[in-house]
């Protein structure tokens, strides 16, 4: 199997589904003749052409909707926001529109559309472009929510998203474009919407986590491995549906947990997932379970400060080590 | 406004009977379903077009059935007038199964994907950007409709305008920005808070747009504004913004008084004695197209068809209980999102 970057396997998945289906374009700022932002979509303008491969004026309300009606219509649109931090501008095409589009209409519009970009905090980028989105999206009955954490599932959960008949917001990781990269099959893959996956098995404690925090929860594994401790990480890679059964039977393995995500502490993934562990799992438990987080202040742009603030292995292992109450 | 009316001439009698008579059930409607509010039949926000006829039926008339129609949340003429029955709207008014929209939308969400009626959408300027896409559908595909869209004057004044307006010329979607300029956006005069002197004027920024204006009273001047807007977008992809004129001779809401604070009870009767069907009709009688006995039978014809979707309304079913978890998505994933109520008595 091929190594490659998470970013290489983002657009390879746009470039396998656009020559699929016809009805996939592609609308975002710096998308087409700059490459795009990050590079995601690169050389895909020069493949597909610009009506397929759309630079859009910044105007992400504008082109967001735009997706929403061009859906509606009969396309399949991806909508390119250049981070999630932006989105927030388009958040009501996201959650008035595209989300609610099909029971308003008694069923008769389902909006086909995927909403991606990175999200989350990358090096010093400070308060406005520091930011996890997952929770704002999650809250919302209509959307689903992709959060990858390697090469391989962002390939693979990517090309899902854009067959999927509901809209799908989809968060990638600045940070992760370039440094994650694994092996991908050849040829044809997916990976389904709402299926976790257990990236490293382990009987003493379950780490349920997703996007970044995966590898900061894997480091983690591998430190406590040296102090007698097996964690088993479970990686949601969809936020929404969410996994509850791979949860809840981890943790009735385990008996013990800490959820770990990048974002705040308050309504966030994490509040969820403990709600539904102490719903599905409360008897198998043998301790509360832990959150890790980021802590609740917007990102500061100091190296030091955003060090402090932002979670990282340390602070898994650590809470991985409260709940088994070792250490 | 030009005082001039567009004129008759070339005009089939039976196309203007036709307008007549979309108008008169469009007004004859509303005021069935203004009752129905009163009854309690009708709950939530219930915004009535009542004055405003011309706008939808001109602007609706030339258009072909393969085109697109998308609109705000005073919605039900429009729908009406593209080709929903009155029972239909009138029960998704009523919340029933047999509604447009299932009972799931309402008032502001007149749904029907056979007639491309893209629905009523209750956010002031987001469906904007969903025509443009629509806009942006049809040329991909090298189609050549055009997509009408109606919005209220509150409009001009948020970013999802200039943002769509943008896009249209910029890429020239052939869309049809329809402002329905009644006046107001609530109970706020839009010139105390539109730094521009005519609302048409918004659209001069965009290179390769056509703005206009024109009498929203006059069903014939709309329906020729829109045949030419649509034959720009047709041929030449040209998308057109176009400021009709007209008046709400009701309140915002059901909820809101026709006049008070904002307006004077004069304004309105000013507006009301150039009543557009009244006016329309004695038009027509004047140029023999039609006598005053049938004009008056194509009104009592009209206060029947109301009166027919209110019945039909009445008798339709309320949507079955299990209905409240459909239609939030598409796939098996719909069955997990009862997982966290699987403790209430009546999922049990």
């Amino acid at each position: 199997m091929a190594v490659i970057s998470y970013r290489e396997a983002l657009n390879d998945a746009l470039r396998e589904e656009m020559e699929r289906d016809e009805s996939i374009f592609i609308i975002g700022e710096e998308v087409g003749e700059y490459d795009g932002a990050y590079k995601v979509t690169k050389g895909l303008l020069g493949d597909f052409g610009e009506w397929r491969v759309r630079d859009a004026p910044i105007a992400e309300l504008g082109f967001a909707g735009l997706g929403v009606g061009a859906a509606m219509a009969g396309l399949r649109p991806i909508i390119e926001f250049m981070t999630w931090n932006f989105a927030l501008l388009a958040i009501d095409e996201v959650v008035n529109a595209a989300a609610k589009m099909y029971q308003m209409s008694g069923g008769q519009y389902n909006v086909p559309i995927v909403f991606r970009g990175p999200g989350g905090a990358a090096l010093q980028l400070a308060a406005q472009h520091s930011q996890s989105p997952e929770p704002w999206y999650a809250y919302v009955p209509g959307l689903k929510v992709v959060a990858p954490a390697t090469a391989r599932d962002a390939k693979g959960l990517l090309k899902s998203a854009i067959r999927d008949n509901d809209p799908v917001v989809f968060i990638e990781s600045e940070i992760m474009y370039n440094l994650v990269k694994d092996e991908v099959p050849a040829g044809e893959y997916l990976v389904p919407l709402g299926k976790a996956d257990v990236k490293r098995e382990g009987s003493d404690v379950t780490i349920v986590c997703h996007s970044k925090m995966v590898h900061q929860s894997l480091a983690a594994a591998r430190t406590l491995a040296k102090e007698g401790i097996e964690a088993e990480v479970v990686d949601l890679r969809t936020v929404r549906p969410l996994d509850v059964d791979a949860i809840v039977a981890s943790v009735r393995k385990t008996n013990r947990a800490v959820v770990a995500e990048e974002g705040w502490p308050v309504c966030n993934v994490g509040a969820q997932v403990v709600d539904d562990i102490q719903r599905e799992a409360f008897d198998y438990l043998d301790a509360p379970v832990a959150r890790v987080n980021a802590l609740d202040v917007p990102a500061p742009y100091a190296k030091n400060l955003e060090k402090i603030v932002l979670p990282n292995a340390e602070h898994v292992a650590e809470a991985a080590r409260a709940v088994c109450y070792a250490g | 406004m030009a005082t001039e009316s567009t004129p008759l001439e070339g005009m089939p009698r039976e196309e203007c009977v036709e307008l007549l008579r979309q108008m008169m059930i469009s007004r004859r409607f509303e005021e069935r379903a203004a009752e129905a509010y009163q009854t309690g039949k009708i709950g939530g926000f219930c915004h009535l077009y009542t004055g405003q006829e011309a706008v939808a039926v001109g602007a609706i008339a030339p258009l072909r059935p393969d085109d697109y129609v998308i609109t705000a949340y005073r919605d039900h003429a429009q729908a009406i007038v593209r080709g929903m029955t009155p029972g239909a709207v009138m029960a998704e008014l009523y919340g029933r199964a047999a509604g447009c929209s299932k009972g799931f939308g309402g008032s502001m969400h007149m749904f029907d994907k056979s007639l491309n009626f893209l629905g009523g959408h209750g956010i002031v300027g987001s469906h904007l950007p969903l025509a443009a896409g629509v806009g942006y559908a049809i040329r991909y595909r090298g189609g050549d409709q055009v997509c009408l869209c109606f919005f209220g004057d509150s409009v001009v004044n948020i970013g999802a305008f200039h943002e769509s307006l943008n896009m249209a010329a910029r890429w020239k979607l052939p869309v049809i920005f329809l402002l329905e300029n009644n006046g107001y956006g609530m109970g706020t005069d839009v010139r105390r808070v539109a730094a521009v002197r005519e609302l048409k004027d918004r659209g001069l920024a965009y290179d390769g747009l056509v703005s206009l204006a024109v009498d929203g009273m006059d069903v014939l001047a709309v329906r020729q504004a829109v045949a030419e807007a649509a034959e720009r977008g047709r041929a030449e992809k040209t998308p057109t913004f176009i400021e009709a004129r007209c008046f709400r001779y009701m309140g915002h809401s059901m909820a809101d008084p026709a006049h008070g604070t904002y307006r004077t009870k004069e304004e309105v009767d000013k507006w009301r004695s150039d009543d557009p069907i009244a006016e329309f009709s004695r038009r027509l009688v004047d140029a023999g197209l039609l006598g005053e006995e049938e004009c008056e039978a194509l009104d009592r014809e009209a206060v029947e068809v109301a009166e027919a979707s209110a019945d039909f309304a009445d008798k339709s079913p309320f949507p079955d209980p299990e209905e409240a978890y459909s239609y939030v998505y598409s796939d098996s994933y719909a069955n997990d999102i009862r997982r966290r109520d699987a403790w209430r008595k009546e999922f049990r």
